[in-house]
């Protein structure tokens, strides 16, 4: 899908990108994650080139993007960053409204849209869609600013620290909506962040940049158990490694045969979850059901702790 | 004890103010000027000595009413209310006290205001302003233009009804109508021309200075350095140059450019109205939210699109608040216009100093007055209406 290829970009005499290569995958969630000045940023803003590459390439789909003018470029590219950059003049439907217009959408069309992105964000579009920024929460801030980045339908999405600016529990409602938006829409996001609990929730591939190298790009249970280098364990944390792990892992993908009784837990939990109920409750067994809270079969402390060591 | 203290507490102070100045003015300053010609000084006379007893007594109450409310009751509309009722109650006292001082048919003699009118029009002026900044929820800006509209027809109807045809300005009026109405035209001619022409040529400038900070000390510095020379002076230095580029240039005389006259007036104006459209300009620039200009590149928008829709958007406030004290600025410097044969309502203020006509000099002076006084509440408005939606 996008094709990272050999990509680097100096500030005179300083390397901020330095020779980075990575295949991101069709419809699925990448992070790039690090700490600041590795560069992360950068490499982002290359994509989308708001930041011109010193040399190297970057493909979507087989073209090179430096074939067309960068503002046409950024049109087919959704972006959104932290604090959102909301339009503090324009209202939550013409904020939304934006890139449409800048294509050329006709109005059935971009009032449909505008009405389907502020359901999906569930933003009541008759309280919301007239009014300003200002009048809302950061959280709702937040969802208009995605909302807006996904407005012309682009295959791909472009997060710069997107919930920085959120609180945690907002910032953790933010990141199952953005799971929930992604299945939906079948977007292409990228998204740059400095926190790793985030990356490993909804990346499915991590990469990890540090001086403007990246050090480590794979699915996150790797980054754990087969970290490439110090600091992607040192990023990842030694101390809790275990219960990281058993985050990855969810309770339905570990269910073993049998029946239980006692705690009862949904397939969709993680095994951190699924072991936290057990010690809460100092069972041994735990009975796993799916959605409809029909039984699935169940989860003993041995079967969760074997998931919580490179296997 | 406590209870005259806590008395004294809930007295109002400007209310106070307002009251022993006012109280004074009717006391010991003359209410009208008595001039047997235009130019002779003149008798004073009291309220109470033109006024029939009735009338006087009437008026008097009022100002009485109106001083207790300023003192003691704190309902800004109330205190507003109370200071129209006396702007009223003190412009028909003038206007009755012009009528029955003027014997039938004379045009010669002279009823002026006096003194103590103005000194009480100052209170109740400063009374009114004051329950104006005092108002909770402050007035929407609609409520404020129809306000001023409705002072306006007020103002106009009596003008035109011939209410102060006696007056001492009126008359001058009279024998200036034409020339006024030239002379008013004129004034406001130069301060928009000069206006406009500034904002041409600032609102550039001063995006230049935000996008390239190297810049913006110079430009400032130097359009300072204009800020402090005054008018006179600056119309003195204008003078010269002009006067030699009309004898240099046929067409440039053709075209009205002289060493005096209205070109050094408007290059003056607009000299001096480059500092706060500029200033202003990069600061609403400056206030603009990065993040908002960096959505936008990131959307796609083009520069052109960036800085229109969105960067001069968000600033518009900021710049028309330069672009209101440039306009208040102007019509006042207007004045000064005069003295260089740039007409404009200074013709009659120095023409009256000339002739130490003070009633000519007010001809001039209280439309110019009113003149800004309009200019700013209407920008003043514009301004909170942008405000309101956008934060």
């Amino acid at each position: 899908m996008i094709s990272i290829d050999n990509l680097s970009k100096q500030y005179g005499s300083t390397t901020v990108v330095d020779r980075v290569s990575l295949d991101i995958e069709r419809n699925s969630i990448t992070v790039i994650v690090g700490t600041s000045g590795s560069g992360k940023s950068t490499l982002l803003r290359m994509i989308n080139r708001l930041v011109e590459p010193s040399s190297g390439r970057v493909l979507i789909d087989g073209n090179d993007t430096a074939g067309e003018p960068a503002h046409l470029l950024r049109r087919r590219i959704g972006y959104a960053i932290q604090g959102n950059g909301l339009f503090p003049h324009r209202t939550v439907a013409e904020n939304i409204a934006t890139v449409p217009r800048l294509l050329g959408w006709d109005d059935t069309r971009l009032r449909a849209r505008v009405l389907q992105l502020l359901t999906v964000f569930q933003l009541d579009p008759a309280e919301f869609a007239g009014k300003f920024p200002h009048q809302l929460s950061g959280g709702q801030q937040q969802r208009v600013g995605v909302a807006r980045a996904l407005a012309a339908e682009p295959a791909v999405l472009l997060m710069d620290e997107p919930f920085g600016a959120l609180d945690p529990i907002i910032r953790a409602k933010a990141q199952d909506d953005l799971l929930d938006i992604q299945r939906r829409f079948a977007t292409t996001i990228v998204l740059v962040t400095h926190d790793m609990d985030e990356a490993f929730r909804l990346g499915s591939r991590v990469a990890v940049m540090s001086r403007g190298r990246v050090l480590q790009y794979d699915r996150p249970a790797v980054l754990i158990t087969r970290p490439a280098d110090p600091f992607v364990s040192q990023m990842t944390g030694l101390a809790d490694r275990a219960m990281r792990l058993l985050s990855l892992t969810t309770a339905g993908e570990a269910v073993i045969p049998g029946a239980a009784g006692g705690p009862v837990i949904a397939a969709s939990a993680s095994l951190r979850d699924a072991l936290s109920e057990l010690v809460w409750r100092g069972a041994e067994s735990v009975a796993v059901v799916d959605a409809d809270g029909a039984p699935l079969g169940r989860l003993t402390v041995a079967a969760i702790l074997a998931h919580g060591r490179p296997g | 004890m406590t209870t005259t203290v806590a008395r004294l507490h809930r007295i109002d102070p400007l209310g106070a103010l307002v009251s022993a100045v006012g109280a004074a003015s009717l006391l010991w300053l003359p209410f009208v000027v008595f001039k047997l010609n235009r130019i002779l000084p003149g008798d004073a006379h009291s309220l109470m000595q033109v006024l029939p007893a009735s009338a006087a007594l009437a008026c008097q109450v009022s100002l009485i009413l109106i001083a207790l409310v300023a003192l003691g009751i704190a309902d800004a509309r109330v205190r507003l209310a109370a200071a129209l009722v006396g702007v009223i109650v003190v412009a028909a006292a003038v206007a009755s006290a012009a009528n029955l001082l003027t014997p039938a048919g004379n045009r010669v003699v002279r009823v002026a205001p006096g003194s103590g009118f103005w000194v009480l029009l100052v209170a109740l002026g400063l009374m009114a302003t004051d329950a104006i900044t005092r108002l909770r929820p402050r007035p929407r800006p609609a409520v404020r233009v129809l306000m001023l509209a409705l002072f306006a027809a007020v103002a106009g109807a009596a003008l035109a009804h011939g209410t102060f045809d006696n007056l001492s300005v009126m008359r001058e009026y009279a024998v200036n109508a034409g020339r006024f109405a030239h002379e008013a035209r004129q004034h406001v001619w130069l301060a928009l021309g000069s206006l406009a022409a500034a904002i041409v040529v600032a609102l550039p400038l001063g995006i230049l200075c935000h996008r390239v900070p190297r810049l913006r000390g110079s430009v400032l510095g130097g359009l300072n350095v204009i800020q402090t020379i005054p008018a006179i002076a600056l119309y003195g230095i204008l003078m010269a140059p002009l006067g030699a580029l009309a004898a240099a240039v046929p067409l440039a005389a053709r075209l009205g450019i002289r060493g005096i006259g209205a070109a050094p007036a408007v290059l003056a104006l607009f000299l001096y109205s480059l500092l706060p459209v500029v200033a202003n300009t990069v600061a609403g620039l400056k206030r603009v939210s990065p993040a908002a200009v960096e959505a936008a590149r990131g959307m796609g928008m083009t520069r052109w699109q960036i800085l229109t829709g969105v960067e001069l958007l968000l600033a518009l406030p900021t710049i028309l608040t330069g672009i209101r004290i440039v306009l208040v600025q102007n019509i006042g410097l207007v004045t000064v216009a005069a003295l260089i044969g740039g007409g404009g309502l200074g013709v009659f203020v120095f023409q009256g100093i000339g002739q130490t006509a003070i009633d000519l000099v007010l001809l001039g002076a209280i439309p110019t007055v009113a003149l800004a006084f309009s200019a700013a509440v209407l920008l003043d408005a514009l301004i909170d209406t942008m405000n309101r939606t956008r934060q």
